[in-house]
């Protein structure tokens, strides 16, 4: 077995939730945009609503995202690929909060394909963190894209199973001044909960 | 206006008798192909509160019902927004008594600690982001509309950069106690909230910093919906070497990251 016992772990830090008080000190202008100067790929919208269990919009929410660059490189030291290029003008990482309406709007790259455990490969995907009043922890959950064929392929998806997949998807929306834009809602509860991850 | 009664406060949760000393950690054996395996970062589940703790009462609406789905870690969980240094977030503030034209009412504190992962290595050059109410309990927020003065002279946010111990230190106005309406005579304790992402996107962590000896805490839904031991990791201690003569008392506040073996371990097969 691979598994070893660890005996002087220190006890976690436990969470606490980040309360509807949050704006003034985590939002940063521009956070919702990774897009800079010089950037590589192909640019995209990224844009949903936070809803909870009656449906209801969820207007103090902070939506978080990472993702990889178009080539499918993280912006991090473990991500040490010789063979992927870097993209210097991509760090990969947003933050913002839900509006009014509980909409959250990202403008960013699409992701290239990332390696999974093993051989596998990942389908282009970007990570999403969830916080807000009411989430004493947060909620960790994926985007994926509909029409990228390697979904069908994808380890983590083949994890989360067919019934509940397709929660994960996002929609092809209308696009906005040319630039592809996609629908993600996040459905905390409720019939269509969003399928959320421990990691 | 709140109404009367119904909740009253559980301060028990079925977590309350785990025990959280030890933990396996899977390894990775290593292989002669090259393949993606990632070391794995500890688990968080024991350490965390439920998503559902029905004293808080947002909770309910707002937490999923379906179980979470257990995936590995994958180069996606153990990369994340670090070293970004400045092309990120907002502005350093370490000194939040300064923000304004005059000094901030209130007590002065200072407040610093280690930043550590599981196995007490320290977490270097990590960003921790802190906000707070002021020393009359009100936010500068929009929503808040607890009758209390604001402070012209007090904003209530900063960040600060862990240093090459995992060590941080900010300066502050002691935050005051402030009800909510989550139920009859409710009061939130005296807290500074803490946000740090550590070294990836699976360390992240949002946390709430407590005052020592403070008798709202265990009357305090939130903070009860962890269960008692590790609620008292969410309490700061006052530490009278932190604490400057004549100037400030300090208090020490050590935040523990999830961790993971710095080296994959061979199989002794």
């Amino acid at each position: 077995m691979s598994d070893t016992l660890v005996s002087e772990v220190r006890p976690l830090t436990p969470w606490q939730t980040v309360g509807p008080f949050f704006h003034y000190a985590l939002p940063w202008e521009g956070g919702e945009n990774l897009l800079r100067e010089g950037v590589l790929g192909e640019r995209i919208i990224i844009r949903g609503r936070v809803l909870d269990a009656m449906d209801q919009p969820v207007s103090d929410a902070m939506v978080e995202i990472w993702q990889a660059s178009s080539s499918g490189r993280y912006d991090h030291p473990e991500d040490n690929r010789t063979e992927v290029p870097a993209d210097p003008a991509f760090i990969g990482f947003g933050r913002c909060p839900t509006n009014e309406d509980g909409v959250f709007t990202f403008h960013t790259v699409r992701p290239g394909p990332v390696p999974g455990p093993g051989n596998t490969e990942q389908a282009p995907h970007i990570a999403i963190s969830l916080f807000g009043r009411g989430l004493l922890r947060r909620l960790v959950t994926r985007l994926y894209f509909p029409e990228s064929e390697a979904n069908a392929h994808d380890p983590i998806l083949d994890l989360v199973g067919p019934e509940r997949a397709d929660t994960l998807i996002a929609k092809r929306d209308e696009e906005s001044g040319g630039v592809p834009t996609y629908w993600f809602d996040i459905h905390i509860q409720g019939e269509n909960e969003t399928v959320f991850f421990d990691v | 206006m709140p109404m009367r009664p119904p909740v009253t406060m559980p301060c028990t949760t079925p977590f309350a008798s785990l025990p959280v000393r030890s933990v396996a950690v899977k390894t990775v054996r290593s292989k002669k192909e090259k393949t993606m395996d990632v070391l794995q970062y500890s688990p968080q589940a024991l350490s965390e509160p439920p998503s559902f703790a029905p004293g808080y009462v947002s909770t309910v609406a707002r937490s999923p019902r379906k179980p979470l789905v257990r995936i590995p870690q994958t180069l996606t969980e153990v990369t994340g927004p670090a070293d970004f240094g400045e092309r990120l977030l907002r502005a350093p503030v370490h000194d939040m008594t300064r923000e304004g034209k005059g000094e901030p009412l209130g007590e002065r504190i200072i407040v610093s600690g280690h930043v550590l992962d599981d196995r007490g290595h320290p977490v270097p050059n990590t960003v921790v982001e802190v906000w707070q109410c002021n020393s009359a309990g009100r936010y500068v927020h929009k929503k808040d509309q607890h009758d209390a003065p604001l402070d012209p002279n007090f904003t209530g946010q900063g960040r600060v950069v862990t240093d090459e111990e995992g060590r941080y230190r900010f300066v502050t106005i002691k935050p005051g106690a402030y009800p909510w309406r989550n139920h009859y005579n409710a009061w939130r304790p005296a807290h500074i909230h803490f946000s740090l992402f550590g070294p990836c996107f699976a360390t992240r962590l949002i946390t709430q910093m407590y005052f020592p000896g403070d008798p709202l805490i265990d009357i305090d839904p939130i903070a009860c919906a962890v269960p008692s031991e590790a609620r008292n990791r969410m309490v700061s201690r006052f530490d009278i070497d932190t604490t400057e003569n004549e100037w400030a008392l300090g208090y020490v506040y050590d935040i523990v990251l999830r961790g993971r073996n710095a080296t994959p371990m061979e199989n002794p097969q």
